[in-house]
C-alpha cells in the first residue's frame, strides 16, 4: 500500500500542472482515486460526509450482474452443445460448456469496457472532468443483452455509439436521458437487425451441424409462432428439439434461464439474485421494480382475459420469465438517471414501462419483444411525468397560500 | 397542546463525545471578537476604531441598512485589531478585556410596546439573536412577523440539551419570552421534543403556544417545525430564536445590564471530558478547548458538524452557537476505501454495515469519503428531508439560477441547516447548504 501511495506520489508531478503529461491528469486521477479514496477532507457545509460515494454505488451494480454473467456463460455453452447434439444432459459437460461460454463472451466484455472506458478517459482529460463511475454499470451491460455471436466490431461501434451520442453529448453521467446500455442495443439493433434478431443469432453453432429438428428459435419466438388453439407451454421445445410437454417444465427452463437469448437475460434465477443485493443495499429503486412487476403481470392478465392467440394465453409468470422482462426490470428500468427522480413518478414510470413491455411484446408485428422499446420509450417520458409530480406540488403550496390569505 | 407533530423522515447521527451533563467553568477568555459574519444578511459599519476603549454593552458596528442596530461588545475592553478580509470585508473585531468589568447603561422601564422592546434589543445588541426566514437572515426591525417560533430543543449531532442546559433559567427565560411576544401579533410557538418530558423552563411557559415535534432529526430545527405548523407562504414572514438566546433576553432585561455570558456543550470523540461549559458570547476558541482535546490532527467546529463553521486555534466562538465540536480530520487516503466493508463508517446507505448498528456511536471524520460527481442517486435527500417540498429540483433551480422555479418550489421556507442531512448522506458530494444559500441569496436580492 505505502509502495503503491509512492509510486503515484512519484508520478504525479509529471501530471500536474506545467508536467510533460499534464492533459493526462484525470487519467492519472482516474486511476489512483479507483486505488486510493483520497484524503480530501470537507471545508466548508456539513464536516462529515457518509460513507457512500458513486464508485461503491456503481461496483454494488457491477456485483448484482455476476451471477447473470456467469449463468450466461455455461448457457452459452449449454444451448452450444444441446445444439450439436453433444453433452444434451444439464449436468453433463459442465466445464466445457463453461469455457466455450466464456471464449465467446469475454472478449464481448473486454471489447466493451475497453471502447468505453477509453472515451470515457478521453473525454474526461480533453474536458478536464474527473472519470465518471458510470460506464463500470453500462460497460457490463451492454455485452450481457447481445447474443453471444455478435460480431467484436459490432460491439465496439456500438458502445461508441452509446457513450458519445447516447450520454457525452448530453454532458456526461447524471445528464443522459437514455439509458446507455439500451442505446447501445437499441443501435444494433436497428442497425444490423439480421445479427440482433431471428433465429440464427441466438444459438452459436460454430462449423458444426445442428442436431435434426434445432430452429435456433426463442421461446418467445415459438409463443409467437405457436399455432393457433395450441397451449405454448406443451408445445415449446429446447435447442435438441426436445419437447417440454407441459406448462409448468417450460415455465421453470425459463425460470432457470437454460434457454436461448441474449447472453444475461435468460435466467430470472440469476437476475434475482442481483436484484436481492440491489433491494438490500438499497441501490436500486425497489419501488420502480414492484411496479415495473405489477405493470407486466397485469398486461399479462389483461391479454389471458383476451385470450385470441396463443401468445396472449401465455401464463403471466411465463411471460414475464420469457426475454429480458425481468433483466429490464433489475438492471435497465432502475437505472437512476434515465428513470423519473420523484417517488410518486417512481410509481408511474415503473408500472407503465412493465405494462408496454408486455403489450409491445404482443402486439410487435416485426419480433417477439417489447422491453427495450418499452423502457426506452418510458426514459423518455420520464421528465415529463416528472413535471406533473412536481407541478402537483407547486399548485398545493399555492392552494395553500391561498388558502391562508383568504 | 397546539400542534403535535410527527415526522418520519430524517436520521439521528449518533457520534461519539456526548457532552455529559456536567457545568464547569470555562476560563476567561483573554480575547473575544465579535463577527459580522455570524449575521447573515448584515453590512457593517464600524463604530469604534482600534485602540479604542469599550464598555460592555458599547456598539462596535451597526447596520448599514438600519442604523439603530448595533451589535455591541460582549466585555469592557480594548479594540485590539479589526481583521478584513478581501475587498476590506470586516471578518472578526477583537476584543481584549480589562481586569474590572463596565457596563453601559440602558433603560429597560419601557417593555409595554413592540417599539419600546425593539429599541431596547436593538441599542444593546441583542436583536442579533433574532432571524428572519425566508431567506434565514437577520431580523428586519421594520417587518411585523406573523409568528415567532422557539424550539426547545435541537436535534443534531453531540447538540446540547435545552432542558438541562436551561435548568433554573425559568425566571428569565419567561421575562425573555414576554418582551418577545411584543414583536409580534401572531403566536410565538414553543416546540418540545414529543414523547419526552421538556424542563419546567418549557413546560411551564405562559403566553406562548406549545407545540410538541416527534422524530429524527431534524425536528429540532426550527424551519422543519415552521413547516409542519404554520408554513411561510409568499409574502409571510416568521421569527426565529434560539431557547437560550430568550433567557439571555431574558436576563438583560430584568436588570439592564448586559450579560453575555451562557452555557455550551463542549463534545466530540477528540475532547477528552465533553462536558458543559459557562462562557461568553465570542469567547476566544482557545479558552474553550486548549488542553481539553485529545493529541492530534483535530478539527474545531462552533457549532455542529453539520452546519457548523470550521474554526481555526486562534479562532472565535460565534454569536449564535452552544456548541463546539472538536472531530478528527480525516487527511489520509484510503487503500481501496470505495469497497471495502468500512466498519467503522456510518451511511444512510445500506451499502455500508452501519444501518445494522443503529446504537452505535461513530468517531467519523472529515474525510470526503469519495469524489464532487452530478446526481446521479434519487430519492436520497427525499429519506431525509422532512418538508413537502423537492429538494433536488430546487438545488437545481437555484444552479440554473431561476429565481421563479426557487419561488415555485419553496425556497421561502428553507434555510441551508434544513437540508444538511442531504448534505451529508449524498452520494455526489453535492454541496448542498452552500448552493442553498447562494440560492437564498439570490433569491432576496431578486423578490425582495
Amino acid at each position: 500500500m505505502k509502495l503503491l501511495q509512492n509510486l503515484f506520489d512519484s508520478v504525479r508531478p509529471h501530471f500536474e500542472k506545467g508536467g510533460k503529461l499534464e492533459n493526462y491528469y484525470r487519467v492519472l486521477e482516474g486511476f489512483e482515486t479507483l486505488v486510493f479514496v483520497p484524503g480530501h477532507v470537507t471545508h466548508r457545509g456539513t464536516h462529515i460526509k457518509d460513507a457512500i460515494d458513486l464508485k461503491r454505488t456503481m461496483f454494488f451494480v457491477v456485483i448484482a450482474l455476476v451471477p447473470s454473467l456467469l449463468f450466461g456463460m455455461w448457457n452459452t455453452g449449454h444451448q452450444h452443445f444441446l445444439a450439436t447434439g453433444e453433452f444434451g444432459g444439464l449436468a453433463e459437460g459442465f466445464i466445457d460448456k463453461l469455457l466455450f461460454g466464456a471464449m465467446l463472451v469475454l472478449p464481448l466484455v473486454i471489447v466493451s469496457y475497453t471502447v468505453g472506458l477509453a472515451i470515457e478517459f478521453a473525454i474526461a482529460a480533453k474536458n478536464n472532468h474527473p472519470v465518471n463511475e458510470g460506464f463500470l454499470v453500462s460497460g457490463m451491460l451492454i455485452p450481457l443483452v447481445l447474443p453471444a455471436d455478435v460480431p467484436l466490431w459490432m460491439v465496439a461501434v456500438a458502445t461508441a455509439f452509446a457513450v458519445i451520442i447516447g450520454k457525452e453529448v448530453f454532458g456526461g453521467t447524471g445528464m443522459n436521458i437514455l439509458n446507455p446500455a439500451l442505446t447501445a442495443r437499441a443501435f444494433l439493433f436497428f442497425a444490423y437487425p439480421t445479427k440482433m434478431s431471428g433465429n440464427i443469432v441466438w444459438v452459436p453453432t460454430g462449423d458444426k451441424t445442428p442436431v435434426d429438428g434445432f430452429t435456433g428459435e426463442t421461446l418467445l419466438s415459438q409463443a409467437y409462432n405457436a399455432p393457433d388453439g395450441s397451449n405454448f407451454g406443451e408445445v415449446a421445445y429446447d435447442m435438441a428439439g426436445y419437447q417440454y410437454g407441459s406448462m409448468a417444465d417450460t415455465m421453470w427452463a425459463s425460470f432457470w434461464g437454460w434457454v436461448p437469448g441474449s447472453i444475461g437475460e435468460t435466467s430470472t434465477f440469476a437476475i434475482l439474485i442481483g436484484a436481492v443485493l440491489l433491494l438490500w443495499t438499497g441501490i436500486a429503486s425497489w419501488r420502480v421494480m414492484l411496479s415495473f412487476f405489477a405493470g407486466g403481470l397485469g398486461m399479462s392478465i389483461l391479454f389471458n382475459l383476451w385470450g385470441a392467440n396463443p401468445f396472449m394465453d401465455v401464463y403471466p409468470l411465463q411471460q414475464l420469465f420469457m426475454g429480458g422482462f425481468m433483466f429490464g426490470l433489475v438492471f435497465m428500468a432502475t437505472d437512476p438517471v434515465s428513470a423519473t427522480q420523484t417517488t410518486t413518478g417512481k410509481w408511474i414510470y415503473g408500472f407503465f414501462g412493465g405494462f408496454l413491455s408486455i403489450m409491445i411484446r404482443v402486439f410487435n408485428p416485426a419480433y417477439p419483444e417489447g422491453v427495450m422499446v418499452a423502457i426506452l420509450f418510458m426514459n423518455v417520458m420520464a421528465p415529463l411525468i416528472d413535471h406533473y409530480v412536481v407541478q402537483a406540488n407547486i399548485n398545493r403550496r399555492l392552494k395553500r397560500a391561498k388558502v391562508a390569505t383568504a | 397542546m397546539a400542534n403535535q407533530v410527527k415526522i418520519r423522515r430524517g436520521a439521528d447521527i449518533k457520534l461519539q463525545g456526548e457532552a455529559e451533563k456536567v457545568k464547569s467553568d470555562a476560563p476567561l477568555p483573554s480575547s473575544f471578537a465579535l463577527k459580522p459574519t455570524d449575521f447573515q444578511g448584515l453590512i457593517p459599519k464600524m463604530c469604534v476604531k482600534q485602540g479604542d476603549t469599550v464598555k460592555a454593552g458599547d456598539p462596535i458596528f451597526y447596520d448599514k441598512t438600519n442604523e439603530h442596530v448595533k451589535f455591541t461588545s460582549p466585555v469592557s475592553g480594548e479594540v485590539a485589531e479589526i481583521v478584513r478580509g478581501e475587498k476590506r470585508r470586516i471578518l472578526e473585531v477583537r476584543i481584549i478585556p480589562d481586569s474590572t468589568q463596565d457596563y453601559a447603561a440602558f433603560d429597560v422601564s419601557n417593555l409595554d410596546s413592540a417599539e419600546g422592546v425593539k429599541k431596547i434589543l436593538m441599542a444593546s445588541g441583542y436583536w442579533g439573536f433574532l432571524r428572519q426566514r425566508p431567506y434565514d437572515i437577520i431580523a428586519d426591525p421594520t417587518q411585523t412577523p406573523k409568528a415567532i417560533f422557539i424550539s426547545a430543543f435541537d436535534s443534531a449531532p453531540l447538540a446540547p440539551d435545552y432542558d438541562f442546559l436551561l435548568h433554573g433559567q425559568k425566571n428569565a427565560f419567561q421575562a425573555g419570552l414576554d418582551a418577545i411576544s411584543k414583536l409580534t401579533k401572531g403566536k410565538v410557538h414553543l416546540t418540545t421534543r414529543g414523547r419526552s418530558s421538556a424542563d419546567e423552563v418549557f413546560t411551564e411557559a405562559s403566553g406562548v403556544e406549545k407545540n410538541t415535534i416527534t422524530g429524527p432529526h431534524p425536528a429540532g430545527n426550527v424551519g422543519i417545525q415552521i413547516h409542519h405548523i404554520d408554513p411561510i407562504n409568499k409574502g409571510d414572514i416568521v421569527w426565529t430564536i434560539n431557547a437560550q438566546a430568550v433567557a439571555m433576553i431574558g436576563r438583560f432585561i430584568k436588570t439592564g445590564k448586559v450579560d453575555f455570558s451562557k452555557i455550551i456543550a463542549l463534545a466530540g470523540s477528540e475532547v477528552e471530558k465533553p462536558r458543559y461549559l459557562h462562557t461568553w458570547v465570542g469567547a476566544s476558541m482557545k479558552s474553550i478547548v486548549d488542553g481539553q482535546v485529545n493529541e492530534g490532527d483535530n478539527r474545531v467546529i462552533s457549532g455542529n458538524v453539520l452546519s457548523g463553521i470550521q474554526v481555526e486555534e486562534n479562532g472565535y466562538l460565534g454569536f449564535h452557537d452552544d456548541l463546539v465540536t472538536v472531530i478528527p480530520e480525516g487527511r489520509d487516503p484510503q487503500f481501496l476505501g470505495w469497497i471495502a466493508p468500512n466498519l467503522r463508517k456510518l451511511s444512510f446507505s445500506r451499502a455500508y454495515m452501519s444501518w445494522l448498528m443503529p446504537s452505535k456511536e461513530f468517531r467519523l471524520n472529515t474525510n470526503m469519503n469519495g469524489e464532487d460527481r452530478a446526481f446521479v442517486v434519487t430519492g436520497q435527500y427525499e429519506r431525509v428531508f422532512p418538508m413537502d417540498i423537492y429538494p433536488v429540483f430546487l438545488l437545481k433551480a437555484i444552479m440554473t439560477k431561476d429565481v421563479e422555479k426557487m419561488e415555485v418550489l419553496g425556497i421561502y421556507e428553507v434555510a441551508p441547516e434544513d437540508m444538511a442531512l442531504c448534505e451529508f448522506g449524498c452520494t455526489s458530494k453535492m454541496e448542498v447548504q452552500r448552493i442553498l444559500r447562494e440560492g437564498l441569496d439570490l433569491a432576496r436580492e431578486e423578490l425582495g
